[in-house]
């Protein structure tokens, strides 16, 4: 039988306020155990929740991101459960109103001809609290708790089970991560746990349109990790549903080691979270002038981006793509050709050279140690016919190692293209009189003979002839 | 000196005829001789007592004194107050230790009062006879072997037994004005949302308000300038103008509309509470209220509807009460549940275990919407009824409770009978309205006590200044408010 996986995604986002989502406490990561932890942050009694409006923002921008209802009203509840790492015992969340409804973000899944876009429908994303951390193994058969984490703001996006497979739900949640990030509400660090999926998988038979019983690996903090997860969780189903078995409901954790996943709960003795409105905190409304407040604020989003690269510069869609794939990389690339550089060259140096030598060095853009205005001044040089391509490429890498400008590297290497029509048509009488025999090819019809030539000349040139040029004195000369 | 009220107290303050330590060791000294059997106070710290009185008077010197600057006054043991145990009437907070002050703690420090001690009170305020404290119950006043009321059942028999010149207490069903009526005081529950209810140790968020406990409402108004007032760090706080409570205290009362609900004098209420309620009635009409029959058709279900939203905030805002940061903890335990259930069983009393199973109950899968969004619908009814009825008066009166003190351990293994003492002064809460409980005089009890009756009167929202209108008249004109139990001298 043929089986298709059904995929939905919940993704918390700890949201980039300087404070708690309800209390004044810091929520900068890795200070000292409970250290930034308030009387708010450790639940002491009487103390009360006091809604960060900065984490409200952070929805607003989100639910404008994926052109979602945002909610005139909606409403904080507990969420009650007993855990030493939720001080409350209860976390404040959103359950039957959120903020932020229905919306729907596209995504590019594959590269190549085989690449295609598809839409992922968003439920809805809610605020709540982060909760803290327990500590194993700090000290002898005890068990520390650091509450500094317990209250950090979240923002859980949900998505509707639309995904298909491993390959579009790490699609989704690479271009959720950027997007998060592109709009400043999410440092999206992974291993701080900034950006946490959990991932909801079942499968069915091909063409069938009921779901299957999900199962829900929790917590999954890297792309690959989830790549592999959703592979074993989607064959494990397949083979338990054709063994005649059947799938429990159930959280599964998975296992970086051993690349499996493992039931960690059966849902069924799940809790009675006991969910009820807050009544400490009042319901949240949001005006029309909160929204356009924060819509004044809002970046020019990556598919409006897009759409204007690829009308303003002329840029193909799967470039224009490439480049908004973050906004530091879309800036990059703006800054470059607003230093000079023709658009479509920036275009190809930023998605090649640039990003081979990022992804090389695991740097991201912002790092690069050549800057758009360094880049515009290079590609200026090739526009201007200082330098070949073959060149440039020296004096990029020259460039990236710290060496120099453009300018002094091209000279200093003595890499400037030989332009001067009476020089290279010196250099090809030369080439023609010492390799008789190609050119007599070449007259016999053999085409491959002329580029020999070609190269024979730019060799003779030690590379610093203009390539365009060499063709021309040389079509002349064979044809004349 | 121990008679006198807060504002003649502040002026023997401000015309230096006594200082502020001077009168303050005074009240002290009472408390040494007759709390050891009243039970009022559950905490003192002398030292810290006395040091604010010696910074009172030097407030009081400099010319810099206010109208509360000075004056001792008891903090329900609901507050938590820096340095100070702060116990909310429960084992489980045996030892905890304020880490910082409640709203109304800062205050009354703002202005100079001074913390006398911590009152005792029902266990996380849950009770109407102080007999669910773990500090033990509290005798009330006029008769030792009745209870004061609850829950703030240690503020009321302070103030009663003259330890102190006001107190403070909180009201989620009643706790204000139910022992204020049983020891003859004049106490306030404010408009939800007037008083802050940061570092008040939540009972149930959506009814709690704390407000005064005192001799009569001239001192009260004093006290509502006080503690009132908008504080950012309780989202429920109503950001509204500051408003001088004693503005209207002297204002006639002709043409007044007083509205008596029928329900309030039927089936349940005492023929001696119902007499004294509708003496003072009377007394009304003889100062210009014009009296108007009303009806609050759903205050029966408001106990019902209380009973479920109640215990439903309740069990949630205990759960931190789970003995890993702050707290009792049970010392032999096993894993980390055992842990959990041996600390809040040992660390709770029965009627609190008994509110956070119905709560529980009432929020779980399949019981939620029949229970708590349907008492969620009732309690939106029964503000309107209210709001019907502010249509036609200006004000309602009725008596605060059905009947006067009962015995220590009449009620206690009835909890049903001990529910419907609040059957009066529940729906005030459930509407966030502001009520108010004040002395109209007293009944005799089967053994020759005399026991105080409470009149209840009910404002519209932020009306207070109104209420207390109503009530500084009937005390220019009558004196129960100024009766003082016997053996306390």
């Amino acid at each position: 039988m043929e089986w298709e996986v059904v995929i939905g995604l919940e993704t918390h986002t700890q949201l980039q306020t300087k404070t708690k989502i309800f209390s004044g406490a810091s929520t900068a990561f890795g200070s000292e155990p409970n250290t930034q932890a308030c009387v708010v942050s450790l639940a002491f009694p009487g103390v009360l929740p006091v809604l960060n409006q900065e984490a409200v923002k952070c929805a607003i921008k989100f639910g404008l991101a994926v052109n979602a209802e945002i909610a005139p009203r909606s409403v904080f509840a507990r969420k009650n459960y007993f855990y030493p790492d939720l001080p409350k015992g209860y976390q404040i969340s959103q359950y039957e109103l959120p903020v932020v409804g229905k919306g729907s973000m596209t995504i590019q899944v594959g590269n190549g001809d085989k690449a295609y876009e598809k839409v992922i429908n968003i439920t809805r994303a809610h605020l709540e609290e982060d909760a803290g951390k327990s500590v194993h193994g700090a000290q002898e058969g005890m068990s520390g708790i650091d509450l500094n984490r317990a209250g950090t703001p979240l923002l859980e996006i949900v998505t509707e089970p639309d995904m298909r497979s491993a390959a579009e739900a790490v699609a989704y949640a690479k271009k959720l991560h950027d997007l998060v990030q592109w709009i400043g509400i999410c440092d999206g660090n992974m291993q701080e746990g900034s950006f946490r999926c959990d991932v909801n998988v079942s499968v069915r038979p091909k063409g069938s349109d009921k779901l299957g019983t999900r199962r829900e690996i929790k917590n999954l903090n890297s792309f690959k990790f989830m790549q592999q997860a959703i592979e074993y969780e989607t064959s494990w189903q397949i083979e338990t549903l054709e063994d005649g078995g059947t799938i429990q409901q159930s959280t599964v954790l998975f296992n970086p080691d051993t690349g499996e996943t493992r039931a960690m709960r059966s849902k069924e003795e799940a809790n009675d979270y006991r969910y009820f409105p807050d009544p400490d905190l009042l319901p949240l409304a949001i005006s029309e002038s909160d929204i356009s407040k924060v819509k004044a604020d809002m970046p020019e989003l990556p598919e409006a981006m897009k759409a204007r690269f690829e009308a303003q510069y002329g840029l193909a869609h799967y470039d224009a793509n490439a480049l908004t794939s973050s906004r530091g990389t879309a800036n990059y690339f703006v800054a470059t050709v607003d230093a000079g550089s023709d658009a479509k060259l920036a275009a190809n140096w930023v998605m090649g050279s640039v990003s081979a030598k990022l992804n090389a060095e695991d740097k991201e853009i912002s790092e690069s140690p050549i800057s758009p205005n360094a880049l515009a001044s290079l590609i200026k040089r090739i526009q201007d016919g200082t330098i070949s391509n073959n060149a440039a490429k020296q004096v990029f890498e020259a460039m990236w190692a710290d060496e120099g400008d453009a300018d002094s590297i091209i000279e200093s290497k003595g890499l400037k293209q030989v332009s001067d029509s009476g020089a290279i048509e010196a250099i090809v009488d030369e080439v023609l009189a010492a390799n008789a025999a190609m050119v007599e090819e070449f007259k016999a019809g053999k085409e491959k003979a002329f580029n020999a030539l070609v190269g024979q000349a730019m060799k003779a040139s030690k590379g610093k002839a203009n390539p365009a040029q060499v063709n021309e004195i040389l079509k002349k000369k064979l044809g004349g | 000196m121990i008679n006198k009220s807060l504002k003649q107290l502040g002026a023997m303050l401000q015309g230096k005829e006594i200082s502020s330590v001077e009168m303050t060791q005074e009240f002290l000294n009472r408390i040494d001789r007759l709390n050891p059997e009243i039970n009022a106070f559950i905490t003192l710290d002398k030292d810290k007592t006395l040091a604010q009185a010696k910074h009172a008077d030097s407030l009081l010197a400099a010319g810099k004194g206010t109208a509360l600057t000075g004056l001792p006054i008891g903090q329900k043991d609901i507050f938590v107050a820096k340095g100070w145990r702060t116990t909310c009437g429960s084992k489980m907070l045996e030892t905890f230790i304020g880490p910082y002050d409640a709203d109304i703690i800062e205050r009354f420090d703002c202005v100079g009062a001074v913390n006398l001690g911590k009152t005792n009170m029902d266990e996380f305020a849950m009770g109407s006879s102080n007999e669910t404290s773990y500090y033990g119950k509290v005798q009330n006043p006029w008769d030792r072997s009745r209870v004061p009321g609850g829950s703030s059942g240690g503020s009321a028999a302070a103030v009663a037994a003259r330890l102190c010149a006001a107190a403070t207490g909180t009201d989620t069903g009643g706790s204000i004005r139910q022992p204020a009526s049983l020891c003859g005081l004049s106490g306030l529950k404010p408009t939800y949302g007037l008083a802050s209810r940061f570092g008040m140790i939540a009972f149930a968020s959506s009814l709690d308000q704390s407000g005064p406990m005192a001799k009569s409402c001239e001192d009260m108004a004093l006290m509502m300038n006080v503690l009132t007032g908008f504080d950012k760090r309780d989202s429920t706080s109503l950001n509204r103008e500051k408003e001088d409570y004693a503005r209207d205290l002297n204002k006639p009362l002709a043409g007044l509309k007083v509205g008596l609900p029928k329900e309030y004098f039927s089936e349940g209420l005492g023929a001696d509470v119902a007499k004294v309620v509708n003496e003072a009635i009377a007394e009304y009409k003889k100062l210009g209220a014009q009296i108007v029959d009303i009806s609050l058709p759903n205050t029966k279900l408001s106990i019902p509807v209380y009973y479920v939203l109640a215990p439903a905030e309740a069990s949630s805002n205990l759960s931190r009460f789970d003995g890993v940061r702050y707290g009792h903890r049970a010392k032999e335990h096993g894993d980390l549940m055992d842990m959990y259930c041996k600390s809040r069983a040992e660390g709770f009393g029965a009627e609190v275990k008994r509110r956070i199973l119905i709560g529980a109950y009432v929020l779980s899968a399949g019981y939620y919407d029949a229970y708590y969004i349907k008492a969620q619908q009732i309690r939106r009814l029964i503000a309107q009824d209210f709001e019907n009825a502010f249509k036609q008066c200006d004000i309602i009166m009725g008596p605060t409770a059905p009947s006067t003190a009962f015995k220590a351990g009449e009620k206690a293994d009835d909890p049903v009978a001990m529910y419907l003492q609040d059957i009066y002064t529940i729906a005030v809460n459930l509407a966030g309205l502001p009520g108010m409980s004040i002395p109209a005089g007293f009944a005799p009890s089967d053994d020759g006590k005399r026991l105080p009756v409470g009149l209840q009167i009910i404002g519209n929202y932020f009306d207070e200044a109104r209420m207390l209108n109503a009530g500084h008249a009937y005390q220019q004109v009558t004196d129960w408010h100024s009766q003082m139990p016997e053996g306390i001298e």
